[in-house]
């Protein structure tokens, strides 16, 4: 008796201690950051372990829910991704409006390649079931499939930075960005109607947003606003991604200094600066410890055992991630960069990105059984 | 193998990427920009998404 009440008294205690050595090393590191890069580097990569907290820990992302509309037509999710983005358009554009000195919003090109990519990585993100952001957070959580194909996703996006001008010459508009006064009410008018469609498509009974969901999208929203505040850009995930695979690719001898991509000033100068100053990479690294933390704190969720699945399936997953990367190189960003950050920063690429993504993530689902992800139907 | 072994090797990977790249080239504190950029009055130098192929032009 006094042995099993000394074991249910310790599970709490040990529950709360769980992870915390961890977080020690997290937050050291949060403050060697900080000392020895700089103090807005330090609050970026804070920025990014909030961005992990949150949607490991509230079980938010963009992949899950845009699989729950297409199977299950199940809007609980889309709809607070549609309710975050709108809160932060509601700041952002303004913001950007009144600073267009100090502040960038994340534009994009609208073309013939963008619009294939965009398709391509929501084929792709259906297959892995993670975007770029969820790729990172099921790597730090210890989902094996993510972290099979993170490092190819970033080897994927490095090519896609080799090839850009290529894609980009086949046709692209300018970057069309939606505004002042009347950017935002259209913003946010075009948020409101694809609400409506979704609501209108969605399975009776299942006409909201749990609550779980509103607390995301909420919290997601404030941290992309400080991510805009502090880093002058707004929050993405995928060239932080390329990056990593371009400075690797350089300290392994590779010369970079042909490629249009890489000798542009921008980013010849992140190629020769530390990963420690570059915005994308902070918050990417933040998302997988983040991500990681929040699973040391969930009882036994580190203790359950990879799933037994058959070559071709991490095969698929592999090639995935290389997909993804390079599709979403010639999109100009991810579920984050493209979508997320693009529409709320009055960008046109993103609602471009969003239609051919979606269109691609009804294929994704269908190719899943085929790879023995999931049980043929 | 658990999902901690994998979650740990996750974390391994990106210790090793941060220890590459800090041998390559250290950060500069003497050189960190101002804790906000909002109100700094400088331009925004950081890599994106959207960035472009090459500088138009060039």
């Amino acid at each position: 008796m006094a042995n099993t009440f000394a074991a249910s008294a310790a599970q709490p205690l040990a529950r709360r201690s769980a992870g915390l050595p961890f977080a020690a090393v997290v937050l050291a590191g949060v403050a060697a950051t900080t000392l020895f890069a700089g103090a807005r580097f330090g609050l970026m990569l804070v920025l990014g372990l909030g961005f992990g907290l949150v949607l490991e820990g509230l079980r938010f992302g963009f992949a899950g829910p845009w699989r729950q509309m297409i199977l299950r037509r199940d809007p609980g999710g889309i709809l607070a991704q549609l309710l975050s983005i709108g809160l932060v358009a509601l700041v952002a554009l303004p913001l950007l409006g009144a600073n267009p000195e100090e502040l960038i919003g994340s534009q994009g090109r609208i073309g013939w390649a963008m619009i294939g990519g965009a398709f391509v990585f929501g084929t792709a993100m259906q297959v892995v079931l993670g975007c770029g952001s969820g790729t990172l957070v099921n790597a730090g959580s210890g989902n094996a499939v993510a972290l099979v194909a993170l490092p190819l996703f970033c080897i994927g996006s490095l090519l896609g930075t080799l090839h850009l001008d290529w894609w980009t010459n086949l046709g692209a508009l300018p970057p069309i960005v939606l505004s002042g006064g009347s950017g935002l009410a259209l913003t946010l008018a075009m948020l409101a109607a694809v609400a409506a469609v979704v609501l209108v498509r969605a399975a009776p009974g299942t006409r909201r947003i749990p609550g779980r969901y509103v607390l995301a999208a909420v919290l997601l929203a404030a941290l992309a606003i400080a991510n805009l505040v502090v880093a002058g850009q707004p929050w993405g995930v995928v060239y932080g991604l390329g990056l990593w695979a371009a400075k690797s690719a350089a300290g392994l001898g590779v010369d970079l200094s042909a490629s249009g991509f890489w000798s542009a000033p921008i980013n010849a100068e992140r190629l020769h600066s530390s990963i420690l100053t570059d915005y994308t990479s902070l918050t990417n690294i933040g998302m997988i410890l983040g991500a990681a933390w929040i699973s040391m704190r969930r009882t036994g969720a580190l203790d359950q055992p990879v799933p037994r699945l058959p070559a071709r399936a991490w095969i698929a997953a592999a090639l995935s991630g290389l997909v993804l990367g390079y599709s979403s190189r010639l999109a100009f960003g991810c579920n984050v960069g493209a979508f997320y950050s693009g529409i709320a920063t009055g960008s046109l690429h993103g609602w471009v990105w969003f239609a051919a993504a979606f269109a691609g993530s009804v294929l994704g689902l269908r190719l899943r059984p085929w790879f023995g992800l999931e049980p043929r139907q | 193998m658990t999902r901690r072994a994998v979650a740990a090797i996750a974390c391994v990977m990106l210790a090793a990427l941060l220890a590459f790249d800090l041998a390559a080239v250290p950060p500069n504190p003497y050189d960190a920009p101002a804790l906000f950029a909002l109100g700094s009055g400088a331009a925004p130098v950081g890599g994106f998404c959207g960035a472009p192929a090459s500088v138009p032009g060039n």
